[in-house]
């Protein structure tokens, strides 16, 4: 199945050429940061993890949002989501690559990173961390590599497939809930040391993952005969509107929680945020901007006329993947180290070379992703005659 | 006793230094004559132990200079780097009471306190979050108590400086040989990316000596066994009252400062 | 066989490059000569007798790394009874104090790159080292 990757048209070849161009340029940067350290980056003694661990927060939601298509598939078999669930499970393959990606570019001493397995530390969350990132890889590389052969070969897949996937929907769940407690377990971070991380992590995963999902589909269609269908389209854009309520929600409830009591360690970092602290306001044009968008693509996914109408569902899932980013994917890390456990804020933000090696693992993300679509089409094609 | 073998390397190690070209310009600011040679066996006989280390600040007896100097003579010795940035090194440091204790949240502080400065370093915790959270055990605690760093098995996760609540772990986000400034070669430096931070001298423990900060702190650092009744922190304690950082925490610190 | 005309030649080439070292070589067999510098203070006792150094330093280090820095013990006593201190900066490179002209001798003559010269690198008896 693998050759259906080889050869394609000048627009595959294209895209995959100028993803590969800048992963190898970002690679160049990653030589550098090999060679000189992370001094390299915006990172400091207090803001110590920064845009490559919140890079790696934002993909584990994507992963483990192909829970919101294998669920109604599998479980309730909802027949409309046929042509979409490979092109989910292949999107949350892509994703864990990256995440696994943006782990290693973080870590001091990379060539030690077999030390997490060797010296394994039950009571550390990076370990289950791991556990869980890889088993879900291998989980979805399994399912949908075996799943698509099945299908290409016009038989029904095997049996053993089945409970594959009922795990694999419960692990998407424990991913993201894992990569939560990471957070949400420290005692000296008051922004994460909330219960309802893990809920909102899901909440942000669930409307960001299928809101990316269905906006590369679209982009698909568009360059491709590839059609999820009409109904498809409809029922995913709905999942993603009630995910992206029930997550606004999430974050109001903090809110509320931090201002009502007015206890400022529960303030402080929302207000750092939100509206500047101690005059440190390099933060609040990023979380108002995710706000607006947050909210504007609510406003424009609620009702269903305007939901299923491409012209206004493209800008809104835009919208909410642009706002749910800038939440999770600036705000959340930053605003964890700060104030720092002194009260004072350190400011951070990324180097160019530091975004430049995020952009790298973001390239690879796409190379493995065009390749597996790529194959996925392909055989679409060869079994249907059409795609 | 084995007296002859100390001698014999005295003398061995000041000819080779002799027939060697440089100067002794190795002791830095805070190593004093007995750490120039390397330390032998037989140093290692009489070790002094605890069930749990301690340290009780007499906040009240130090000054700029003071703090200065126990900071000098910890970083000085364990080859700490000067960075100068906000990617900075620092074993043991100084800071106001707002920093010190932001869980107090004071008002109309004394005049005294405002401009009071506190050390402060690793706590040494009984209920360490560092130590939960490392993937490697690369920080594990020692049943005496010291929350230990093995540089060679630290991966620079960064995962135990996410855990403190205290702020009292570095990270070496470069090649930290160049920023030493008066290197000791007695100690290792460390490398990049690996995490460091305060261990309680633990290599000085085991030649039975105190902490170096808290010999240079002129008795305003006191260090003991937190369960012996006799121990010169319990004394301390029993006698004046004494907070920690961030009790609330659930830490439990073994750095408690007498305000 | 198909595609013979890639194949016979791609086989070829594979077979002259995997061969190439080996063929440079042949016929100049050196012995390993290595010359290390021996200790400046006089020291004639290592740790271990030479011929067991050579072989399980490695290990021998590791051991002591793990002694001293996670269970606490800095005493080693070897099998003629003499107690060392476990300490590669204080004990090893007391005696061997130049580490280029001893230890970087047999490593870079056989490539290898411990990485235990990250920190380790500076002798207690001389000021200065890379």
């Amino acid at each position: 199945m693998i050759e259906k990757a080889l050869k394609g048209s000048p627009r595959y070849f294209g895209t995959l050429f100028v993803l590969l161009v800048v992963l190898g340029i970002g690679a160049g940067f990653y030589l550098y940061q090999l060679n000189q350290g992370l001094v390299i980056t915006g990172l400091s003694r207090d803001v110590s993890w920064g845009f490559y661990i919140a890079q790696f927060t934002y993909m584990v939601g994507v992963a483990a949002s192909a829970v919101m298509l294998v669920l109604p598939y599998y479980f309730h078999h909802y027949k409309a989501f046929s042509k979409m669930i490979i092109m989910g499970e292949f999107l949350a393959i892509a994703a864990v690559i990256m995440c696994l990606g943006f782990i290693v570019i973080d870590i001091g001493q990379p060539q030690r990173m077999l030390n997490v397995l060797l010296n394994s530390t039950p009571n550390s969350v990076l370990f289950w961390d791991m556990v869980v990132l890889n088993g879900y890889l291998i989980l979805n590389v399994v399912i949908g590599w075996t799943s698509l052969m099945a299908y290409w070969k016009r038989v029904s897949p095997p049996t053993w497939v089945k409970p594959l996937v009922y795990l694999s929907v419960v692990w998407a769940f424990s991913i993201h809930t894992v990569t939560a407690f990471l957070y949400a377990g420290l005692p000296g971070r008051h922004y994460w040391l909330t219960a309802i991380l893990a809920a909102r992590f899901l909440s942000s995963a669930f409307c960001s993952g299928p809101a990316l999902l269905l906006l590369l589909t679209l982009l698909l269609k568009r360059v491709t005969s590839f059609d999820p269908g009409r109904e498809a389209i409809k029922t995913l854009s709905t999942i993603i509107t009630y995910a992206m309520c029930v997550n606004v929600f999430f974050f109001l409830l903090e809110v509320f929680t931090a201002f009502y009591s007015n206890m400022p360690g529960h303030m402080d970092p929302l207000v750092f945020l939100f509206s500047g602290y101690e005059g440190h306001t390099y933060m609040t044009p990023f979380m108002w901007t995710a706000a607006f968008l947050g909210i504007g693509s609510l406003v424009m996914l609620i009702p269903y006329k305007w939901r299923y109408t491409p012209e206004i569902l493209v800008p809104a899932l835009v919208m909410l993947v642009i706002g749910t980013w800038l939440d999770k994917g600036m705000g959340l890390i930053v605003a964890g180290f700060t104030p720092n456990p002194f009260e004072r804020v350190t400011e951070y933000m990324p180097t160019g070379p530091e975004m430049m090696i995020a952009l790298m693992i973001y390239a690879l993300g796409g190379v493995v992703l065009t390749i597996l679509w790529k194959i996925a089409l392909e055989v679409r094609k060869e079994v249907e005659g059409t795609l | 006793m084995n007296s002859s073998r100390r001698d014999f390397l005295k003398l061995a190690g000041i000819s080779a230094v002799a027939v060697s070209a440089g100067t002794l310009g190795f002791l830095g600011q805070g190593a004093n004559a007995a750490d120039a040679l390397p330390p032998v066996a037989a140093d290692f006989k009489a070790p002094i132990t605890a069930k749990r280390w301690a340290m009780v600040v007499d906040s009240a007896k130090f000054n700029d200079a003071l703090l200065q100097k126990c900071a000098d003579a910890c970083h000085s010795y364990h080859n700490v780097p000067s960075i100068g940035s906000n990617k900075e090194i620092k074993w043991f440091w100084s800071d106001d009471f707002d920093a010190t204790f932001p869980t107090e949240r004071p008002a109309h502080l004394s005049e005294e306190m405002e401009h009071r400065k506190f050390p402060l370093l690793c706590n040494h915790c009984a209920n360490p979050p560092c130590v939960r959270v490392c993937p490697t055990k690369a920080t594990f605690k020692r049943e005496d108590g010291l929350v230990m760093m093995d540089y060679h098995r630290c991966i620079g996760c960064r995962y135990c400086m996410a855990g403190c609540p205290f702020g009292a772990r570095s990270f070496n986000f470069q090649d930290p040989a160049p920023f030493i400034k008066n290197v000791n070669p007695l100690f290792p430096h460390r490398t990049r990316g690996v995490v460091e931070k305060c261990t309680f001298c633990v290599e000085q423990l085991a030649k039975g000596e105190q902490p170096l900060c808290v010999q240079a702190s002129d008795g305003a650092l006191l260090f003991g066994d937190l369960e012996d009744a006799n121990s010169s922190v319990r004394k301390a304690l029993k006698e004046k009252y004494a907070i920690r950082r961030k009790p609330d925490a659930g830490t439990e610190p073994g750095v408690f400062y007498i305000l | 066989m198909y595609n013979a005309k890639y194949i016979i030649p791609g086989l070829v080439i594979f077979l002259a490059l995997v061969l190439f070292p080996f063929m440079k070589g042949a016929g100049h067999e050196k012995k390993f000569e290595v010359e290390l510098e021996k200790p400046k203070n006089g020291s004639k006792e290592c740790v271990l007798p030479t011929n067991e150094m050579r072989d399980k330093h490695m290990v021998l280090l590791n051991e002591w790394r793990d002694d001293v820095v996670r269970n606490g013990k800095r005493i080693y006593k070897n099998e003629a009874g003499k107690e060392f201190s476990m300490s590669l900066t204080n004990t090893c490179m007391d005696c061997h104090a130049d580490k280029e002209k001893f230890c970087d001798k047999c490593h870079n003559s056989v490539g290898v790159n411990p990485y235990c010269w990250n920190c380790h690198n500076i002798s207690p008896v001389k000021k200065g080292g890379k």
